[in-house]
């Protein structure tokens, strides 16, 4: 079938089975390769990317699903913040995952990245609790979430305790 | 030793000590970072697996047909097929006893099938989804046997899963320097405590499945294999040693690896077919683990059952230590597995001066996936089991589980301390991490709270455990190893090399993936350089740029590769000196290295840069003789001892005893790990370290049926801890150099999950102790914990716990 996504800006139209899921068709077929798969049953979230704006796990969809949707993946998240696509400009999420320690090998960072924007433009002033909750479907074994946690509050501009 | 106290041996405070942001953040963050299933590789095949899906059968035959035909499929090999690629079995590098008895392990299957998940087939295809198709279409015909789950089952030969071997117990290794002393201990004893714990299987769950590439060049005949790996050296070694690959035709290259935790310690049988198959077909050849795949595919942890006895005098005064294990090796030993709980066989007195010691350990075969290398590894074994123990004897004693460890630690003045398991401890000063984590939650007012809800008869309990833990780590002196029938050396080693214009390239033989060296490494050598640390790259983990080296795992990258580093610089520094002491026509003595320059002692302005010492050794015009053309040094370190890290976790809980739900209210730990290179970077591995312990002792645990078949392959049933269920974690530290290294470092990696299990586990049986609960089995899942109070409940009085 021919799709014709918006991906990070850009129109790109494809032909594609309507099986194939749409974290295959960024990775493997445009090529980007940020969006992550961490499991099968849309549990752990390295493949959350925003679907028109709103964090979705691209493993759970298929790519036929977001025929004419803005897709943002996380190597167009500068850009969708800053307005272009500058070398080197990070949002402010990644800004703060990067002050805060948030990342170690970085393997769920893109989804958690993503998922935290999509959370904090539906809630600019979460609590910690909030954010625990919100992140919920997103899975990290490095940080243990503390650092994850502050980056959030951080980006969100709000205090952070020790 | 205090909190305040900060004085890395040997180093300035310059870069070394600073909360430096990590060098590796960026690409990571933006998505640039390339791990192996992001890489493009033009005209791959891809390959996947056809797995048994029982747990011990005999393979009548495999009717390939149907699968070969369809669309995109290219060949479709099984056991038989593969044979003759293998120029040995898969291998164990530690062959724990003269005696141990070990199955042939070959990647593919030959005749059974052994657990759930061997691999019996491999599908060759030209896209992923081809690939996975045609599995479902590979016929096998089984003859399921006997499976062997049950670990005392399995030691008692029931059934025999190897039948050349005769047996299912693999080995056993004792560590028993005076059986009478141990026997007259108890025999003495005023009070005793016997007990028995079971370390559940653990899946590990790095969040990045595992992945490989092999990619042949036919007619130049090099391999290049990407893998995530974390041993991208030791792979390359036993590729060449099973695949009959000439080792100096093979690079091994470990991109962006998504953590591993011990499971990408392993040379594993998907690694060795991608390179067989890719030479076979003579293109590049690729895999990638799905998660559930990864449950049963991807070596677990733990998996022990462990007696555990203590002897003590009237004071609690700790005079003996027993443990006997039973160990879980799976159906075969992958690269590590028989030395596993070995690792922990020193640590069953722990922090506590005792002195009488006895330790064995049987190995066992079961028709489950392999157990191997699991963050910790075996030292988590033991601390979990000596400091649930030493609660149950604060309870015989009657006294708080805080007087008894005071009352046994290894006292400050006693380092090093010569252990009677035969270890020399570097240095340690453990009641100050006790006292520190008491402060920390607010140990008084907590106790306080505990009785006014105890005596107001609230169900919803407050319990406090702590657990003080010491490990050795930096693995590891090579002759020790040797003595340990360990298959290779512990040494590490580093480049350093400053370039003709003055920025420097460290060539470092760990290979990290998540730990941040690209960072560290830098800032060791800006800190003795004077230099920024933005002029210094890290290259690691590719075998072509970084030939030399034994990779990361056991908290070793620091104290054993991070030093190597530290030497190296230092080898540098010398040289420079002696090339800029004939510049400048002055004793090499009279120069001093300030900010990166090289100036004559009280004439300032004579002084040449380190970049115009890397530029003059570069031209060569004017050297010294004898002196190479380059500011290059490499060193290969070898430690003479292990390192021995330590701190106090205490947890606080609240058990609600009408639904059995543990809630992590607080957790606070203080360890000692040394001079810190990255406070910023111990913290991380603390947290996850310490989540990642809670979770074993709350969540986690790999659950088999009797037929072994795996219950809760998927993220959805095997529990690993979301951000909403753990708390905020309250840190701090003193700092006790190692004095066995020039930086006085000592690792960090595993230092959290050492600690964290039993303080967990204490706080819960803390909380119920009330009751006369005395155990509960880990993971503390709300119905294990429902299911002890209403048994307490029901009997009205505690189930005993061998306490006299």
């Amino acid at each position: 079938m021919e799709i014709t996504l918006s991906v990070n800006g850009q129109e790109r139209t494809s032909d594609v089975e309507p099986r194939r899921l749409l974290v295959h068709h960024l990775r493997d077929d445009l090529g980007l390769t940020g969006t992550n798969i961490g499991c099968d049953t849309s549990s752990c979230g390295a493949c959350t990317v925003l679907v028109d704006g709103e964090s979705v796990k691209s493993c759970t969809v298929l790519a036929v699903q977001v025929d004419g949707r803005e897709i943002t993946t996380i190597e167009g998240l500068a850009a969708a913040a800053t307005g272009d696509g500058a070398a080197g400009e990070m949002h402010p999420v990644q800004q703060a995952f990067h002050t805060q320690h948030g990342l170690q090998c970085g393997f769920c960072t893109p989804g958690m990245v993503m998922a935290a924007v999509s959370l904090l433009q539906e809630n600019p002033h979460p609590s910690e609790q909030d954010v625990r909750l919100g992140l919920e479907g997103n899975l990290c074994r490095c940080t243990g979430y503390h650092n994850i946690v502050r980056a959030v509050l951080t980006a969100a501009g709000e205090e952070v305790s020790a | 030793m205090t909190a305040t106290e900060t004085s890395p041996a040997g180093a300035s405070a310059g870069a070394f000590g600073q909360r430096l942001l990590r060098k590796e953040d960026a690409r990571l963050l933006t998505g640039e970072g390339r791990f192996v299933d992001d890489l493009q590789i033009p005209g791959a095949l891809w390959m996947a697996m056809v797995r048994s899906p029982f747990a011990h059968a005999r393979i009548r035959s495999i009717d390939t047909g149907a699968a070969a035909a369809m669309p995109g499929v290219r060949a479709v090999l099984t056991g038989a097929d593969l044979a003759g690629a293998w120029a040995a079995p898969m291998p164990c590098a530690w062959p724990v006893t003269d005696d141990m008895k070990a199955p042939d392990h070959f990647p593919v299957a030959q005749g059974k099938a052994c657990y759930v998940g061997d691999i019996v087939a491999v599908v060759v295809a030209e896209s992923r989804y081809q690939a996975a198709d045609a599995v479902d279409a590979v016929v096998v015909d089984y003859d399921p046997l006997d499976p062997v789950v049950d670990l005392e089952d399995a030691a008692g030969d029931r059934v025999v899963i190897h039948d050349g071997l005769g047996t299912n117990r693999s080995y056993t290794w004792t560590l028993s320097p005076d059986p009478e002393a141990v026997d007259r201990a108890f025999a003495d004893a005023t009070h005793t405590v016997s007990e028995r714990y079971v370390q559940q299987r653990l899946i590990p769950v790095a969040m990045e499945p595992r992945g490989v590439v092999a990619i042949p060049a036919p007619h130049g005949g090099e391999l290049t294999v990407y893998s995530a790996t974390q041993i991208p050296h030791i792979l390359k070694v036993m590729i060449a040693a099973t695949c009959a690959v000439p080792e100096h035709k093979v690079r091994v290259i470990a991109p962006a690896v998504g953590g591993g935790f011990g499971s990408k310690l392993d040379v594993y049988a998907e690694e060795l077919i991608a390179v067989a198959v890719a030479r076979r077909l003579g293109v590049p050849t690729r895999w990638t683990e799905g998660r559930s795949e990864n449950a049963v595919a991807t070596i677990q942890g733990r998996g022990q059952i462990q007696h555990m006895e203590l002897a003590a005098d009237a004071e609690g005064k700790v005079t003996a230590v027993r443990a006997n294990l039973t160990a879980d090796m799976g159906a075969y030993l992958q690269l590590a597995t028989p030395g596993i709980p070995l690792l922990g066989a020193f640590l069953y007195h722990g922090v506590y001066d005792v002195p009488a010691y006895h330790f064995e350990c049987t190995g066992v075969f079961t028709n489950l996936t392999p157990t191997d290398a699991y963050r910790g590894a075996g030292r988590p074994e033991a601390t979990y089991a000596l400091e649930r123990a030493m609660d149950a004897l604060a309870r015989a004693v009657g006294v708080d589980g805080a007087e008894i460890r005071r009352r046994n630690y290894i006292a400050p003045d006693k380092f090093p301390y010569e252990s009677i398991a035969g270890l020399t401890y570097d240095s340690g000063n453990y009641e100050p991490t006790l006292d520190r984590a008491l402060e920390l939650v607010g140990y008084d007012d907590l106790r306080a709270e505990q009785r006014r809800r105890r005596e107001a008869g609230e169900t919803r309990h407050l319990g406090i455990g702590l657990a003080t833990y010491v490990e050795m780590c930096g693995l590891a002196p090579s002759r020790v190893l040797a003595s340990l029938n360990y298959g290779a050396g512990g040494w590490e080693a580093a480049t350093v090399r400053v370039l003709p214009t003055g920025t420097v390239q460290v060539v470092s033989g760990t290979s990290p993936h998540g730990q941040g060296h690209e960072t560290t490494w830098a800032q060791i050598v800006a800190d003795r350089l004077g230099i920024d640390p933005d002029a210094i790259e890290v290259l690691h983990s590719d075998t072509a740029i970084s030939p030399i080296g034994l990779d990361t795992y056991g908290s070793r990258s620091l104290p054993v590769g991070g030093v190597a580093v530290a030497m190296a610089t230092d080898e540098v520094i010398a040289k420079a000196r002696t090339i800029a002491a004939h510049q400048l026509e002055c004793a090499e003595d009279d120069l001093e290295l300030v900010d990166g320059e090289l100036r004559v002692r009280g004439t300032p302005a004579k002084a040449m840069t380190l970049q115009a010492v890397a530029m003059e050794a570069f031209t060569a015009h004017n050297l010294p003789d004898g002196v190479d053309p380059n500011l290059t040094a490499q060193v290969t370190y070898d430690p003479p001892n292990f390192v021995f890290p330590f701190g106090t976790h205490v947890a606080v809980v609240e058990v609600d005893e009408d639904t059995g739900r543990v809630e992590l209210l607080d957790y606070a730990a203080v360890d000692d790990c040394g001079p810190q290179v990255n406070p910023m970077i111990v913290e991380g591995q603390l947290h996850g370290g310490i989540v990642q312990g809670a979770a074993q002792a709350l969540w986690e645990e790999a659950v088999y049926d009797d037929d072994g078949n795996l219950r809760n392959p998927s993220l959805i049933d095997y529990c690993v801890p979301s951000a909403a269920e753990v708390p905020n974690i309250k840190l701090d530290h003193t700092v006790t150099p190692s004095p066995t290294n020039a930086l006085g470092v000592k690792g960090i990696g595993e230092a959290g999950t050492i600690g964290s299990a039993p303080t967990v586990i204490n706080a819960i049986v803390d909380a119920l102790s009330p009751l006369g609960i005395t155990d509960i089995a880990m993971p503390a899942t709300p119905e294990r914990v429902w299911a002890a109070i209403r048994d307490a409940r029901s009997t009205q009085s505690g189930t005993g716990e061998g306490a006299s």
